[in-house]
């Protein structure tokens, strides 16, 4: 067996992992009798004191309906509530809170988003995604399509599972009128040079549409310096809780897009005459909001904001290098998706095993990876697969548990042989 | 080619591989890498699957890995034989066992088996994931139909 002796790593050092890990509660238990290692951060992360916290004092403390107005309890939960708007419209660097709508999470997000754009759009026109989407970033704009007559066109990924700049220049035309395309992806941690992609799309007039679901528990979007049209993310991804998550829009096109749901608070006024819309963001926001769910939203991103972000990135990168060095320790194992630019996510899979056989022996061992086809079935497709094991990193793991991994993964290559 | 009765009839699973050598193996198995070694290797005893099986109407929804099942009711003798393929070995692993407790018998005592009494036994369920559970249902479903049909025919 190969040495797993831990790396003398100065990174580490710097950035007291074990002082971190004790914010986060759940880390601290047995599963079958190890000590957990959680490595489906991609799938949800799990959740700081500070944002338990803040979502129990909320509801102790302060917790009634919001924007009502005729009390005290009234007007604290109104002050959290937008308090939480401002914190995420600083978080984006968005220009104003008006341009910041709550929605359940990323799928509904983008959801709004398809149904806003309806009216825009005509038989013949082009939506871009890519072929590493995450299906919330695809049907969506399938059913758009349906609607409209529009179509809906994949940008090909090469074989290390980058995005293929040639096939999106190729695909980029006068035809196309959304560009909606992710900024992570969740199966192979790829972070997509979106820059330069929504630069090249403006100049054709398209609007774009980023999912930042997988980049923003590793790193901070600046919605101005993109100038994407929209950016999606969900909370609990990002440490904050489920329930709720952020559509950042331009305030120009969020104007002109009809209300998606109709309802309470979205409304200036109702006659069965005549109903009018409020004003942004509300007028997207029909029926009471997870209020809670945002004061933890903000609390999760006030406590991201009290790390040294780049002390943390260095933490998880450290985190990958340690994982890429150790496939070589399991034979067949291969890593899918090596794009130079990566965050700290590896799906893989091992010769003879399927997946859910890695999942299974992995769970017994106290390890949590997701395996299947992580809602990206075209890219399985691709890469001929039924599906991959999926390691996803945050910056509480260690590289105890990367390698705990891999001895793991030892352990079971040695049951099939 | 499709499945030849003799197939199913060479399943040593529930005929040369008793309930009572599954149940005994068990007893001595403490930790869980000696236990899915063994549900592993009773998978290696499934037979052959015949590829062009592997028809929609064969498949069994609601398990993350593929699964396959197929039955054949023998006239002479009245008893259900079984073939159950998936491309996952623990699967493979658990669908023997299910065949070891329900292939080969009358439709009417296979209904009458307790398959999860015979889980709960085998203390399966403890350690084995919601998830996985379910496509284990899913199995047991399937052919408690197939049963079902025979028995009423």
């Amino acid at each position: 067996m190969s040495d797993l002796s831990v790396a003398n790593n100065t990174v580490t050092k710097a950035f007291d992992v074990e002082a971190i890990r004790r914010d986060f509660p759940i880390l601290a238990q047995e599963i079958n009798g190890k000590p957990l290692v959680y490595l489906d951060n991609g799938a949800s992360a799990q959740k700081p004191l500070a944002v338990l916290d803040a979502m129990d004092r909320y509801y102790r403390e302060m917790h009634s309906n919001v924007h009502r107005g005729a009390h005290t309890l009234g007007d604290r939960a109104t002050a959290a509530f937008e308090g939480a708007r401002e914190i995420v419209r600083h978080f984006l660097n968005a220009a104003s809170t008006k341009e910041v709508i709550w929605t359940r999470g990323t799928t509904e997000a983008i959801n709004l988003v398809a149904n806003g754009l309806a009216p825009r759009l005509k038989a013949g026109d082009e939506i871009l995604v890519s072929h590493m989407e995450h299906h919330a970033n695809i049907v969506p704009w399938q059913m758009l399509a349906e609607r409209t007559g529009a179509k809906v066109v994949p940008i090909q990924v090469t074989p290390e599972g980058e995005l293929d700049l040639d096939s999106f220049n190729s695909l980029l035309t006068e035809r196309t009128r959304i560009l909606a395309i992710t900024h992570v992806s969740n199966v192979l941690g790829t972070v997509n040079p979106i820059a330069s992609l929504i630069e090249q799309a403006k100049k054709l007039g398209v609007i774009t549409l980023i999912d930042g679901a997988q980049a923003v528990p590793h790193f901070k979007p600046d919605v101005q310096a993109l100038d994407c049209d929209f950016y999606v993310f969900s909370a609990h991804k990002l440490f904050g809780p489920t329930g709720i998550g952020v559509l950042y829009g331009r305030s120009q096109l969020l104007e002109e897009m009809p209300p998606y749901q109709g309802g309470g608070e979205m409304i200036e006024r109702v006659s069965f005459e005549r109903t009018t819309w409020n004003v942004l963001p509300y007028k997207f926001e029909a029926g009471t909001p997870a209020i809670a769910e945002a004061v933890g939203l903000a609390a999760a991103i006030n406590y991201m904001d009290g790390l040294d972000r780049k002390a943390m990135e260095a933490a998880e990168n450290a985190l990958l290098v340690r994982a890429n060095e150790l496939v070589e320790t399991v034979p067949g194992m291969e890593v899918i998706g090596t794009a130079k630019h990566k965050v700290p996510v590896m799906s893989f899979k091992i010769a003879g095993l399927h997946p859910s056989d890695i999942g299974t022996l992995l769970d017994q061992q106290g390890i949590a990876i997701r395996t299947g086809h992580h809602c990206a079935m075209p890219l399985m497709d691709f890469y001929g697969v039924p599906g991959t094991a999926r390691a996803s990193f945050a910056f509480y793991n260690t590289l105890e548990e990367v390698e705990k991994l891999f001895t793991g993964l030892q352990k079971i290559q040695r049951l099939f042989t | 080619m499709s499945a030849s009765k003799q197939q199913f009839l060479d399943n040593p699973l529930g005929t040369k591989t008793t309930l009572e050598d599954v149940l005994d193996a068990f007893e001595f198995l403490d930790d869980w890498e000696d236990r899915y070694a063994y549900i592993i290797d009773l998978g290696k005893q499934l037979p052959g699957f015949p590829d062009d099986e592997r028809v929609e109407e064969n498949y069994v929804h609601g398990c993350q890995s593929q699964v396959w099942l197929i039955h054949h009711h023998d006239p002479d003798s009245g008893k259900l034989f079984l073939l159950i393929d998936s491309d996952a070995m623990i699967v493979r692993g658990l669908a023997a066992i299910i065949l070891v407790a329900l292939n080969g018998k009358p439709a009417r005592d296979l209904l009458a088996t307790d398959i999860d009494e015979l889980f709960e036994q085998l203390d399966l369920f403890r350690h084995i994931s919601p998830t996985r559970g379910n496509g284990l249902r899913a199995m047991v479903g399937k052919i408690r139909d197939i049963a079902a049909a025979e028995a009423a025919a």
